[in-house]
């Protein structure tokens, strides 16, 4: 594996970091919209 | 082996996140979402809009998923075929575990939120979709028989009785009517695109109507289809399911695809390139079924 190749799968592996990072996040508001919303229609 | 291969080979590895993106072909789901939101907004029962907006997401990650099963699976007859020798698996971007594990990680998560989300009824019946498309037929039929999009387009059909039984629970006549609908659209929308893609479909072994049966006779089931299709778009209607708005809508837009059905079966074409009654009834398809689902949903928001 040439240096460059090592720098294009770091590069990659970056921004799908930042990718599952910004979706993590997402996540955990949509599980605090969906728990306040079932507690809207149980209450 | 040239510098460029191996790199791409040492790259594949670690796969980019667009190519990631494109395994769940973002396009067709574009279809499933609307359809799936169509079915979900008709229901009786008003969701949150949190739980609608989570429902619809689990549909189109369902579908991703599918999707990426699907190239995981086909990934040999793709790199044979023009048209999708450039998706990152036959073009070399990507390892097929990638795919796999992707595939199958996105659909327990889109079936388990959709769960916990809405019911457990709305995520079964996802999971039979995904499972329906994967095993019946990517991995089943569609290299054994010609009837494999009519069996397999149920896949496809079953967004809105998805969305429907996330609102409400249940399943009642009129998803069932836009399962029908959606099934017996699936035959012809496909059958244009394979008669003037035919030559990609026999190089790679698959046995697509046209290879089989030969191009006529696939402008004659084409136009077979097409009834019974214009009969489900009219049936929620004539059951006094939907109100006259639709009915109007359903009529003319039923109406202009058989004719341009019949105007299909007048055609001689043997070229692709001459192949404009085709390759019209296909474009106007796909308009014709976001247009009958949006008319659907304007029916029922002006009726309340």
């Amino acid at each position: 594996m040439t240096p460059a190749d090592q720098a294009e799968i770091r590069r990659r592996q970056r921004s799908r970091a930042i990718i599952m990072a910004v979706l993590l996040g997402a996540f955990v508001i949509l599980v605090y919209a969906i728990s306040i919303a079932k507690m809207g229609l149980t209450g | 082996m040239n510098s460029a291969a191996i790199n791409n080979q040492a790259q594949a590895l670690t796969a980019d996140w667009r190519d990631l993106l494109a395994l769940t072909k973002p396009r067709v789901m574009t279809l499933v979402v609307f359809t799936g939101l169509a079915g979900l907004l008709v229901a009786p029962v008003r969701l949150p809009p949190a739980l609608a907006f989570t429902a619809i997401l689990c549909i189109a990650l369902g579908a991703g998923a599918a999707a990426a099963l699907n190239m995981w699976w086909e990934a040999d007859i793709d790199a044979l075929m023009k048209r999708t020798a450039s998706r990152p698996l036959p073009a070399g971007r990507m390892e097929r575990q990638t795919a796999l594990h992707f595939g199958v990680g996105l659909a327990f998560f889109s079936v388990v939120l959709m769960g916990v989300a809405t019911n457990w009824l709305a995520a079964a019946i996802l999971a039979a979709s995904i499972l329906f498309y994967v095993f019946v037929y990517t991995i089943w039929l569609k290299r054994r028989t010609p009837q494999n999009i009519v069996i397999g387009g149920a896949a496809g059909a079953f967004p809105p009785v998805i969305g429907w039984a996330a609102a409400t629970g249940d399943v009642a006549t009129l998803p069932l009517i836009l399962f029908a609908l959606i099934f017996l659209w699936t035959p012809p929308h496909f059958w244009a695109l394979s008669l003037f893609v035919r030559s990609d479909y026999a190089k790679a072994g698959v046995p697509m109507l046209p290879v089989v049966a030969g191009a006529h006779a696939t402008r004659i089931q084409i136009l077979l289809y097409s009834a019974p299709m214009a009969a489900a778009a009219l049936a929620p209607w004539a059951l006094g399911l939907a109100g006259p708005v639709y009915g109007i809508a359903a009529a003319l837009l039923s109406g202009f695809f058989v004719l341009l059905a019949a105007q299909l079966l007048a055609s001689r074409a043997a070229e692709p390139e001459a192949m404009k009654a085709e390759k019209r009834l296909f474009a106007f398809s796909i308009v014709y079924l976001f247009a009958i689902f949006g008319a659907l949903v304007a029916d029922r928001w002006i009726a309340l």
